[in-house]
């Protein structure tokens, strides 16, 4: 099983998280004057790397914390786990 | 090509099976196509027989980086149905379950197409709500649908436990009789030795690395066997779409995930058709060597490993057992993965790219193993005219964009739900 080294808790196993996703993806910074083409970009299509992607992990059994994981997607071999910067 | 028949198989009984043909050639690829096929799947493969068959266009390859079936074509479970509610999907899904049963005939080719029947069972009074619905939506567009009570379930599937104890009680099931499972890789080499015998070229370890582009329309594709020059190019890469288009500079509304399966150790003849439960995340067939065929739902997180992690696994043979409890002490055999390319609403996406003379043919998900005689044949035609099919319009590349998204359950664009 992957074992995902959560910021706060230390590495834990696979079971305790709940995958959130590609984390690069950014939603328009001015979203009333976004195009539609923009809007469809950032909902529907993502960059699918076959090697390192940066992505969103969720502690759901554990601290209950989102936090972003590099991970490569050939070997499932994680390169780096850090927190979330703060919103301010 | 010798045509395989009763008279065929005497005749190279005679000679103790040593002297039959090669079922398709491996030649050298030529310097230049009329149409050249990326992934030598079942769906490349139909997809260049239908070239061949259905639009005379036969000066064809297929490039296929590794071997025949070794992608998804031989890693699936096989089960084929067209048990869909939204119109596009019940239509492409039931051409093509209409293909399967001529199938073998048609390729001279037994792809053990058993119609067994594909059951999904209903445990919660949504899930019959919703299933019925479904089963109504089908027969409304001429696709068999039945409702079985829990008394008919019982009597037909005598192993399931259809009592009151599981923790999700059985209420239920919608049948597609027509619905059942193939032999895979007979798909594969069926439709490569038919494509073959039309004059298409099947090139295997033979690697795509890039596209050539000239203003707006390709010219050619870059590979491990040299640069190969293509009138027009149809990509059909199943969980490799992403960045096999990338290398064209496109980017997809998909994300490539891991779906495991599993078999038993073979057991005698113990149900006689295809049971699945979206309460447990499970279903299960039984091969005709008495393996149980079983599997789940994906491992969860973006993945292009062909392998997974044991929670997937564990989780599915929890759910078979909740559903057959007699099957517990059963060993598990084999257990593997195969890399799906998930789209953002479930349906794929077969149909004309931005750059001209570029086709893609793929999102299959984790259900385009039904779909391989179907997409072979709206994307034939798609390529040769370059135009999609009535059957593939509302598969273009552009529905997200256009607000047509095909989104069977209603799940929204997170490709892990599908
Ligand atoms: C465990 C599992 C269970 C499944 N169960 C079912 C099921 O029960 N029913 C169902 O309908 N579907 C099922 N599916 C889904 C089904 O297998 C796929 O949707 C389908 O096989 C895709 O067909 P294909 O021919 O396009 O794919 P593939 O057979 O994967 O073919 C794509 C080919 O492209 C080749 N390729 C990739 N990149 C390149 C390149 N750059 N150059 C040259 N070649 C390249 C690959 O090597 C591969 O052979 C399942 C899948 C899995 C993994
Ligand atoms: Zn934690």
């Amino acid at each position: 099983m992957m074992l995902i080294p959560c910021p706060w808790c230390g590495e834990r196993a696979q079971v305790e998280f709940a995958y959130g996703g590609d984390a690069t993806v950014k939603r328009p910074a001015d979203p009333a004057s976004a195009s539609d083409r923009e809007w469809h970009d950032y909902v529907f299509v993502r960059d699918n790397p076959k090697g390192p992607l940066d992505e969103l992990w969720y502690h759901a059994a554990g601290c209950r914390r989102y936090f972003r994981v590099r991970r490569d997607t050939v070997t499932h071999a994680i390169l780096a786990s850090t927190p979330l910067p703060e919103i301010t | 090509m010798t045509r395989y028949s009763i008279f065929s198989l005497a005749r190279n009984a005679l000679s103790h099976h040593e002297r039959w043909p090669l079922a398709w050639r491996s030649p050298e690829p030529k310097p230049a196509y009329d149409v050249v096929i990326i992934g030598g799947g079942g769906h490349g493969l139909a997809t260049a027989y239908y070239l061949a068959k259905e639009h005379g266009i036969t000066n064809v390859a297929v490039l296929e980086k590794s071997w025949l079936g070794l992608g998804n074509t031989g890693r699936n479970t096989t089960i084929v149905r067209s048990n869909y509610m939204i119109e596009p999907n019940a239509h492409f899904y039931e051409h093509s379950l209409k293909l399967w049963e001529g199938l073998s005939q048609d390729l001279n080719y037994n792809v053990m197409f058993s119609q067994r029947g594909v059951i999904n069972l209903a445990q919660s009074d949504a899930q019959v709500d919703a299933m019925q619905r479904r089963g109504n939506a089908m027969r409304l567009n001429g696709i068999d649908a039945v409702w079985l009570s829990r008394d008919q379930l019982k009597a037909m599937v005598p192993l399931l436990d259809c009592s009151d104890h599981p923790r999700y009680p059985i209420l239920g099931a919608l049948l597609q009789p027509r619905g059942g499972t193939a032999r895979h890789d007979a798909v594969a080499w069926g439709y490569a030795r038919a494509a073959d015998a039309r004059g298409v070229d099947i090139i295997q370890d033979c690697e795509v690395t890039g596209f050539r582009i000239d203003r707006g329309r390709v010219t050619a594709v870059e590979t491990t066997k040299g640069l190969i020059a293509a009138g027009k190019i149809g990509v059909a890469v199943a969980g490799h779409s992403g960045h096999v288009m990338a290398l064209a500079g496109l980017r997809l509304p998909i994300e490539t995930h891991l779906l495991q399966a599993m078999v038993s150790e073979p057991v005698k003849p113990c149900f006689d058709t295809v049971i699945s439960s979206g309460a447990t995340h499970c279903y299960v067939s039984q091969s005709d060597k008495g393996e149980l065929v079983f599997g789940g739902s994906l491992d969860g997180y973006n993945s292009y490993a062909q392998r997974g992690n044991f929670p997937a696994i564990s989780h599915a043979a929890t759910g078979l057992i909740s559903l057959f409890p007699s099957f517990s002490r059963l060993k598990l055999m084999r257990t593997w993965g195969g890399v799906m390319d998930m789209t953002m609403d479930g349906s794929p996406i077969i149909g004309r790219t931005p750059i001209d003379g570029l086709y893609l043919d793929g999102g299959w998900c984790y259900g385009g193993f039904k779909a391989t005689p179907g997409s072979g044949w709206v994307f034939a035609y798609t390529i040769a005219r370059d135009r999609p099919h009535a059957l593939n319009e509302a598969f273009s590349l552009d529905r997200f964009q256009r607000g047509f998204a095909l989104d069977e359950k209603g799940m929204g664009p997170t490709t892990g739900l599908h």
